[in-house]
């Protein structure tokens, strides 16, 4: 996607970008559909709530901001709709500064986390709502809202009071009331946070669908990283008011580029110890307990370093025909096996680490390991990355 | 409605004497101004049942007094002032009360407490000294004794009630409905008639409600800075028991209880559809 970031993740990990490049020109920078440019945002005047924020939006992209409770993404979001001001820094919105645009004049749709439909108006009467304030025809909005209705199929609700509705109903009322008046932009501040999951994996799917149907550009706010990773083109990291990584989901997932990324998103098994040697793409780390694995260097730059490592547990393998015979092994010990039907879920002692897991697909020819087991596990070399020191 | 089985014989007594006690309160709040209305009927110019009511004989009632009351000037002038005063004030405090309690529910609103606490002192401080007070400040600026003095006083009692009842309904206001209008592309003023207006209404009316009544069976007052041409019911009334004793007080009595009450359940409708409304957004 046409994603332009410039995070010191990149730089300092020595690996090349996956997408984008590393170092972008002012104006380069500033082509996105939506732009952040150095927008910094105080409520006290004292703490930063978002510290030098630095994104671009392409038109018709889905990017996800996630991050934990107050990690600065919803201030975000807010500066965007118009109802923070940014204390610095600009946001541009198709190559204008909108900082001093009020927000009922800058033309975003937005679903809010409680939906906000209008108690006192029907499902017609939301939807008419933005369109009667453009000053279109009766004719016109019927159809446009009649479309609308359609494209969330609550085609036959119209006439329906919002209280009359279930939750899941009244969050595609909220999304047809968004779309209706066919904003270029749309916002979205966890929309499905107060859903059942059944039904909000239902709703994962519909607002991706619409949204690259209508060809809509969207900002998501998420604390649900299944969400950002199943809906989102590009998923930006909050922690800490910053973008702690900004990248599709799957290189968010397989290459994270710091400890915060690795263990926020996903499962994810971690050893401390000290980087040994330093060959390329390959590292030798010493563990706490004397151990020597192979890792990826990832923001580690010298011999020495303190270094987390971090290693999913899907890529855990026991089984040594499947290892590169160079590869290093190290010694764990089973402590419990979790049948959970399609996996196998083994918790092992490894380097002192209790909570190491291993996750195993359920096939014919997969050892069940029982408690007490002592078992050799390693991994390739890639899938372990040696990250900054938590 | 059977009692429980394992009621022992003190309970059961307890069970009914609690009904007795209950009744008998009722039967002291609501006697006095009960009696008046059967008494409004009476044919002879007494206070007390004649021979003639207490046996149910027609001849024993009549309308004399809602005719007399009717056909009186300064009753009938009585009247004129009391809706005119009372509607013109509730106009004035509704207005002001709304516009104090939208003020007061924004976040951004210093010293809230301390200014709360004065809109609503003209309840607080007692009613003696609040019209002493305006007798003598409208007296100096020369409107003590006219329409405008008299509207004026009967506002600032009642603005309280309406900052009180609105604020209560802006409590459970959700705001983000307003960015939602906002966000939809509608200006701050078509915001405030299309979404929060509607939904703060109830709480308006019944605030205004609570000021007309304020105001329409307000004396002391009246007493302090009206003269004889603002003279409302209350005060017609007041010099009617001290001058010439007419059960005609007596069938106005009963009118303004009726309306009342009238009043009351139209407040009680509000409420309930208020509730119903608040219990219609998402939350």
């Amino acid at each position: 996607m046409g994603v332009r970031w410039f995070y010191w993740c990149h730089e300092k990990s020595g690996i090349p970008p996956t997408h984008g490049e590393i170092s972008v020109s002012a104006s380069e920078k500033r082509d996105g559909f939506v732009v952040f440019d150095g927008v910094q945002k105080s409520y006290d005047g004292e703490t930063l709530v978002v510290k030098d924020l630095n994104l671009s939006v392409a038109r018709g992209e889905f990017l996800t901001m996630l991050g934990p409770s107050g990690s600065g993404k919803t201030t975000c979001l807010m500066m965007l709709a118009g109802f923070e001001t940014a204390t610095h820094g600009e946001i541009l919105l198709d190559g204008s500064p909108i900082n001093s645009v009020p927000p009922h004049k800058r033309g975003i749709g937005m679903v809010f986390q409680n939906y906000a439909l209008f108690p006192h108006m029907t499902v017609g009467e939301n939807l008419s709502f933005p369109l009667e304030v453009r000053g279109l025809g009766k004719s016109d909005r019927e159809k446009k809202i009649m479309r609308a209705l359609d494209m969330v199929q609550m085609g036959a609700f119209a006439n329906r009071r919002p209280a009359q509705l279930s939750g899941g109903q009244q969050q595609r009322i909220a999304l047809a009331r968004a779309l209706v008046f066919e904003p270029e932009l749309v916002l979205m501040d966890e929309p499905l946070g107060a859903l059942d999951k059944q039904l909000r994996e239902h709703m994962q799917f519909e607002i991706t669908r619409l949204a690259h149907e209508l060809g809509i550009t969207t900002v998501y706010v998420t604390h649900d990283q299944t969400e950002a990773l199943t809906m989102s083109d590009n998923v930006a990291v909050f922690d800490d008011g910053r973008i702690q990584q900004l990248d599709p989901p799957d290189v968010l997932y397989e290459a994270p580029c710091n400890s915060f990324v690795a263990q926020f998103i996903g499962e994810n098994n971690t050893l401390d110890g000290v980087v040994k040697e330093i060959k390329g793409e390959t590292c030798i780390v010493e563990l706490d307990g004397g151990e020597v694995i192979d890792a990826k260097p990832v923001n580690v730059t010298k011999v020495g370093d303190r270094t987390t490592v971090s290693i999913r547990p899907e890529r855990v393998e026991a089984n040594k025909d499947r290892l590169d015979p160079e590869a290093h092994t190290i010694k764990a010990e089973v402590k419990e096996f979790i049948y959970m039907g399609d996996v196998f879920r083994t918790r092992l002692k490894v380097a002192g680490n209790e909570n190491f897991i291993m996750k195993t697909r359920n096939a014919p020819d997969q050892v069940r390991h029982k408690p007490g087991d002592m078992i050799e596990i390693g991994w390739m070399p890639t899938d372990c990355r040696a990250l900054d020191h938590a | 409605m059977a009692l429980p089985a394992y009621y022992t014989t003190k309970d059961k007594l307890w069970h009914y004497a609690f009904r007795v006690i209950c009744f008998a309160i009722f039967f002291f709040l609501l006697a006095p101004i009960l009696i008046m209305i059967p008494l409004s009927f009476n044919a002879q110019p007494y206070f007390t049942f004649t021979r003639e009511m207490l046996t149910l004989n027609p001849d024993g009632y009549s309308l004399r007094w809602y005719q007399d009351f009717l056909a009186s000037d300064s009753w009938m002038r009585s009247i004129r002032n009391s809706f005119g005063i009372g509607i013109a004030a509730t106009l004035v405090s509704t207005f002001l009360g709304t516009l104090a309690a939208l003020g007061l529910s924004r976040s951004e609103m210093p010293a809230k407490g301390l200014i709360m606490g004065i809109l609503i002192s003209p309840m607080i401080v007692p009613l003696i000294i609040s019209a002493a007070g305006m007798f003598f400040f409208f007296s100096s600026i020369n409107i003590a004794q006219t329409y405008l003095g008299v509207v004026l006083a009967h506002a600032a009692l009642g603005t309280p009630f309406v900052v009180i009842t609105v604020t209560a309904t802006l409590v459970g206001f959700d705001h983000s409905l307003t960015r939602a209008a906002a966000n939809l592309g509608a200006s701050p003023t078509r915001t405030f008639f299309k979404i929060t207006m509607p939904l703060i209404l109830p709480g308006v009316i019944s605030g205004a409600l609570f000021a007309f009544i304020t105001s329409f069976d307000e004396i002391v007052v009246v007493l302090f800075v009206a003269g004889v041409e603002q003279r409302t019911i209350p005060r017609e009334m007041w010099s009617g028991i001290r001058e010439d004793i007419s059960p005609t007080i007596l069938a106005v009595a009963t009118i303004l209880v009726m309306v009342s009450i009238a009043l009351l359940t139209v407040v009680e409708l509000l409420r309930r559809r208020g509730e119903r409304m608040r219990g219609l957004s998402p939350q």
